[in-house]
């Protein structure tokens, strides 16, 4: 964040002298960056199994800032990332996050670095979200050896280790079980953390995401399985593929919380309420009403199976980075000039990253052959011409 | 020579320093075990590919008792290589419990998840007791979902845990063949080294006594094509052993091949603690003729011919080949130096199996070696039948191995 809003709204005031009587009524504290501003959400919780959190969520100034920022440094970096495909930069496989970006900049709000998440191939910004940086992140879509997995994952295979970002998984369901075994070694080393499953409403009619719940459920896993319901799997819509859409409500046993996925602070409310019950209570399912403007991935045009209105309308209605600009505005955090250079900073910042990875290097020819097995217990096997090798006992 | 005076001049060493400072980094010995505890005992082995073995330790430069050549076949010449002082006796299935009981000690982080493994204490009866022993938390009985369970073990690897994924039957595990090769196998490389998945799977696969075509089914072929697994197959007590204590402490995925017919063979097995090498193939009998690599259940079948090829006046030498991937093409390779004619023995199907991908690693390497065209044989590719007949038909017998050989030589 660049500025002080206090100083901002301070100097703002101070040059306008139509504000100043009208702020003179609030003492400047009340926008002081840590004071509670109280917001409900624009739609209520609908709850499966479980009392529903409260709709008024707290949040600070500071916090309504960051998340502009954060989301609208994701959206640029979307967009960046769309164009970059198309000038055949970025090759394969590009699945982009725009408009689903309240449900990551929301989960983070609610969530620390000691919990983990894992989440299919539309990971882009949750790796940001989870500490990443821009160079990484278009180092590694370029395949440039800066990337954060050296350029041998690709869009789809990002992963942040230290900070507790799982990946990044290409096959649609498959980080399901894996989710559940990170919440299990939570558990066993009794972290006192939740792991974020996330996947979409296609993933959701996959078997191993049942079997892993009934697990999870069964041995009292701090798991918590997020449905970013983006109402289109692929190019099937949600529904032609799922006979009860209400994936919520699908863990059966297991109480499930559906969410705005396009009001931040809801998204927040719900995850920080998800994770305490997680932690007591085995696990529930969170299901995100987001949407996506882009298609499934950029070989997919996003029109052939929904119509331009329906993208036009959401995009005006429901758009995330608007509602939180609008709270900015409502509650005079900042003026309307003091985004507008938080935008052109954020996308400064998507420029430049987006410069210096096109001139990272690719990766050393070398890299072929190194990770594919993890050189350990001393014994190293060579091939037809070894002369001798040894074993050590660790 | 300069290799073992290398080592000698290590024994002394306390353990912690690597002792091939001078070469590459790649050679360093890796010692990333941090909660080993103190009192611990740290020995060395170094084993030659001609199966001599030098075995130091930091306390007491003890005379080796390793058993490189054991064979649990009754009546058998090679005289039992452990000493009637020394070893106790065991059944397979008892050597991998204790494998598996000793490294579930060694290492809190060590859990086996499986159908079956814990109360029930194992199909088996490899886990039997651990349940008691360990908790609920560290032997984990599954639902019967092995695409999710595996999937689970394989997340909880990724933050370190050491899980020993047992499939009740290897067939099942086609059920997690997604997680098994695409999680599993290749995570390390697309996260660019970020995860290690220290896992082991494990099971009985091979085909039993008139289990049917889906209860007989051998998978090592399924899997040797996929990048960042590693493959061994046990045989005797004294290999499942080490082979399963090597696995757990191997920082790669390893999937542990065991045979349903072979848990109750029974053999002597060293009391103290030894490791097998899980890229080294395994001498069963010297020999000068003919070079037969098997591995798993076919060793005896192998071994029953040879008795029969030693009285018709071959010298076959027989290796169990252990590591399905990688092969130990340096063993093989003496080998086949030595005698210039390989014969394959498998359990695998025909097409696809790992025989046919050991031809063509032999070809690719000693062809200059060779005097006679590789044969191989295999498993009929039909699926396994109930009859008990044409069961024995689908799988390799001793006649015909011995059939083959006299082929091979003439």
């Amino acid at each position: 964040m660049a500025r002080n809003p206090v100083k901002l709204l301070r100097t703002a005031v101070s040059s306008n002298p139509l504000l100043r009587g009208s702020l003179s009524a609030r003492p400047f504290s009340s926008t002081d960056n840590s004071t509670p501003i109280e917001v409900e959400t624009t739609l209520p919780f609908t709850s499966h199994q479980i009392e529903p959190p409260s709709r008024i969520v707290s949040t600070t100034a500071a916090e309504l800032l960051k998340f502009y920022r954060d989301m609208f440094l994701m959206r640029r970096m979307e967009i960046a990332a769309d164009s970059l495909y198309k000038s055949k930069l970025i090759r394969g496989f590009c699945h982009l996050y725009d408009g689903q970006e309240a449900v990551c900049a929301g989960m983070e709000a609610a969530i620390t670095r000691s919990d983990c998440i894992i989440t299919g191939y539309r990971d882009h910004c949750l790796f940001l979200g989870r500490g990443g940086t821009l160079m990484e992140v278009f180092s590694e879509l370029m395949g440039r050896k800066d990337g954060c997995s050296k350029g041998k994952g690709g869009s789809m295979h990002f992963y942040k280790k230290e900070n507790g970002f799982y990946g990044g998984h290409g096959i649609v369901g498959a980080q399901v079980p894996l989710g559940c075994g990170l919440a299990f070694a939570q558990k066993y080393d009794k972290a006192e953390a939740v792991t974020f499953t996330m996947y979409g409403d296609g993933a959701a009619n996959q078997g191993q995401l049942f079997e892993a719940l009934n697990i999870a459920a069964l041995w009292n896993l701090p798991s918590v399985l997020v449905c970013e319901n983006n109402h289109y799997g692929m190019g099937t819509a949600e529904w032609r593929a799922a006979k009860s859409p209400a994936y919520y409500k699908r863990g059966d046993y297991a109480p499930g919380l559906k969410v705005d996925g396009m009001d931040v602070l809801a998204v927040k409310q719900a995850v920080s309420y998800a994770k305490e019950h997680a932690l007591k209570n085995g696990p529930l399912i969170l299901e995100m009403d987001t949407y996506r403007y882009h298609g499934h991935s950029m070989s997919d045009p996003g029109s052939t199976y929904r119509t331009r209105d329906e993208i036009s309308g959401v995009r005006q209605e429901r758009d995330p980075i608007e509602r939180v600009r609008k709270l900015v505005l409502l509650h005079n955090i900042a003026s309307a000039a003091e985004l507008k250079d938080i935008e052109k900073e954020a996308k400064k910042e998507v420029d430049d990253a987006i410069a210096l990875a096109k001139e990272s290097p690719m990766p050393d020819s070398s890299e072929l052959f190194s990770h594919v097995y993890v050189k350990g217990f001393g014994v190293e096997a060579y091939g037809a011409d070894r002369k001798d090798f040894k074993g050590l006992l660790p | 020579m300069a290799s073992s005076a290398l080592v000698q001049g290590f024994g002394g060493f306390s353990g912690l320093v690597s002792p091939f400072s001078s070469s590459s980094p790649q050679k360093r010995l890796i010692i990333g075990l941090s909660n080993l505890q103190s009192e611990q005992k740290k020995s060395f082995i170094s084993v030659r590919s001609d199966a001599s073995v030098s075995h130091f330790s930091n306390s007491v430069n003890r005379a080796s008792k390793l058993v490189t050549n054991a064979v649990a076949v009754k009546g058998e010449s090679a005289a039992s290589p452990v000493s009637s002082k020394s070893g106790h006796e065991l059944l397979l299935f008892e050597a991998l419990h204790e494998g598996l009981d000793e490294e579930m000690e060694r290492d809190p982080r060590v859990c086996v998840i499986g159908e079956d493994v814990g109360h029930y204490g194992g199909s088996y009866k490899v886990t039997k007791g651990m349940a008691t022993k360990y908790g609920d938390l560290r032997v984990l009985d599954t639902p019967i979902a092995e695409n999710s369970f595996t999937g689970m073990a394989i997340g909880a690897a990724m933050t370190g845990l050491r899980p020993i994924i047992e499939g009740m039957n290897m067939g099942f595990l086609l059920l997690a063949y997604n997680q098994i090769s695409n999680n599993c196998g290749m995570l390390h490389y697309t996260s660019g080294g970020q995860f290690t998945i220290p896992a082991v799977i494990r099971g009985p696969g091979g085909v039993g006594r008139q289990l049917g075509a889906e209860h007989s089914q051998r998978l090592e072929s399924y899997f040797q094509s996929v990048p960042g697994l590693q493959m061994v197959a046990c045989s005797t007590p004294y290999n499942a052993k080490g082979l399963m204590k090597a696995a757990i402490r191997s920082e790669n995925p390893v999937i542990l091949f065991e045979h349903v017919l072979l848990y109750n063979l029974k053999e002597k097995i060293p009391d103290e603690e030894y490791i097998c090498c899980l890229e080294e193939a395994e001498m069963v009998r010297p020999g000068a003729d003919v070079t037969i690599l098997t591995y798993s259940r076919m060793r005896y079948h192998v071994m029953q011919a040879a008795k029969t090829l030693v009285n018709k006046g071959y010298d076959p030498e027989i290796i169990d080949i252990r590591s399905l991937k990688p092969f130990d093409l340096y063993t093989i390779g003496n080998s086949i130096k030595k005698t210039h004619k390989v014969l394959i023995v498998e359990e695998c199907m025909r097409t696809g199996g790992i025989g046919a991908s050991l031809r063509a690693a032999i070809i690719e390497n000693f062809w200059d070696y060779l005097d006679a065209p590789i044969m191989c044989l295999s498993s009929q590719d039909v699926p396994t039948p109930y009859a008990g007949t044409l069961e024995e038909w689908t799988v390799v017998q001793p006649p015909q191995i011995v059939t083959a050989v006299e082929q091979i030589c003439q």
